[in-house]
């Protein structure tokens, strides 16, 4: 299958001001290539959710964005301190953020359940001390 | 009901409106940022007290017509600036949510 876009980010752990840049870049391409509205809101949401996470609790990470005329895939990759246990993380509510990161108006324990509901599949590896990989597909329209 | 026309109503101080005709479907009143983008629906009004960068992400990717900063809450300019920069209309207002949320659908209701 042909790839119609691949991007590519490095999610800076350092730059809180900057979390969520990357989410907006895909955004604007995927309503370039005229996807539609509420693939495009799926897509960008679940793909913020992800990129904020790899910002707070896992000191950045990398993001890309694949798309074929099929799916969208995201992969998200880091080499944070990893998930211990995944179920719970998964869980609504569940959160480890501290508190400066709270006042900001993250830790409602959403952003996991946020990225499952709105990709068709989510797949989460993580091994504690070593890091995170999370990839989620979003089927496009036939 | 269009985003000017909800401004002006409900008296709110404009810090951006690029997208001024925008019609409003709705409202959303919410804080905890993931819990918003979870549930907040493209062309409502969001209503929040949160000031800082990452409500110009939310209110974008969430797609809402518009963002009422609630109790005068103040952003930075940075904000403003990346709202412009986003087509994203953001008012303040020395109202609680309550009170604005009470106003919006004082407004939007038939
Ligand atoms: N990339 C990651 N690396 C390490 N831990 C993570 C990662 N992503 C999530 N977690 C853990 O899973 C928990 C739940 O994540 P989730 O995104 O659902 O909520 P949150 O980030 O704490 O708050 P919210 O997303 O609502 O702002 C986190 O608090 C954290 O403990
Ligand atoms: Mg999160």
């Amino acid at each position: 299958m042909s790839e119609a876009l691949h991007l590519h980010f490095d999610v800076d752990g350092e730059n809180f001001t900057s979390a969520g840049e990357a989410s907006v870049q895909v955004k604007k391409a995927l309503r370039q290539m005229g996807c539609p509205p509420e693939i495009i809101r799926r897509v960008s949401i679940a793909m913020y959710e992800g990129e904020i996470n790899m910002v707070i609790h896992a000191g950045g990470g990398k993001a890309d964005v694949y798309m074929d005329s099929r799916t969208i895939r995201i992969l998200l990759a880091d080499t944070g301190p990893g998930i211990a246990d995944i179920a719970l993380a998964m869980q609504e509510g569940y959160s480890t953020a501290p508190d400066n990161i709270r006042s900001l108006g993250f830790g409602a324990g959403m952003g996991l359940p946020n990225m499952k509901r709105y990709t068709d599949r989510m797949d989460l590896q993580s091994t504690v001390g070593k890091g995170t990989t999370i990839t989620m597909e979003i089927d496009l329209p036939q | 009901m269009t985003v000017n026309e909800l401004a002006t109503a409900l008296a709110l101080t404009p810090l951006c409106a690029p997208e001024p005709d925008r019609p409003v479907t709705g409202g959303y009143c919410g804080d905890l940022l993931s819990w918003v983008m979870g549930r907040a629906k493209s062309g409502q009004a969001w209503v929040t007290i949160m000031t800082n960068i990452n409500v110009a992400a939310v209110a974008a990717l969430t797609d809402v017509a518009c963002v009422i900063l609630a109790e005068d809450s103040k952003p930075e300019e940075s904000v403003v600036e990346k709202a412009k920069e986003e087509g994203i209309n953001l008012f303040t207002s020395p109202q609680d949510s309550f009170s604005l949320c009470a106003g919006v659908d004082r407004l939007l209701r038939p």
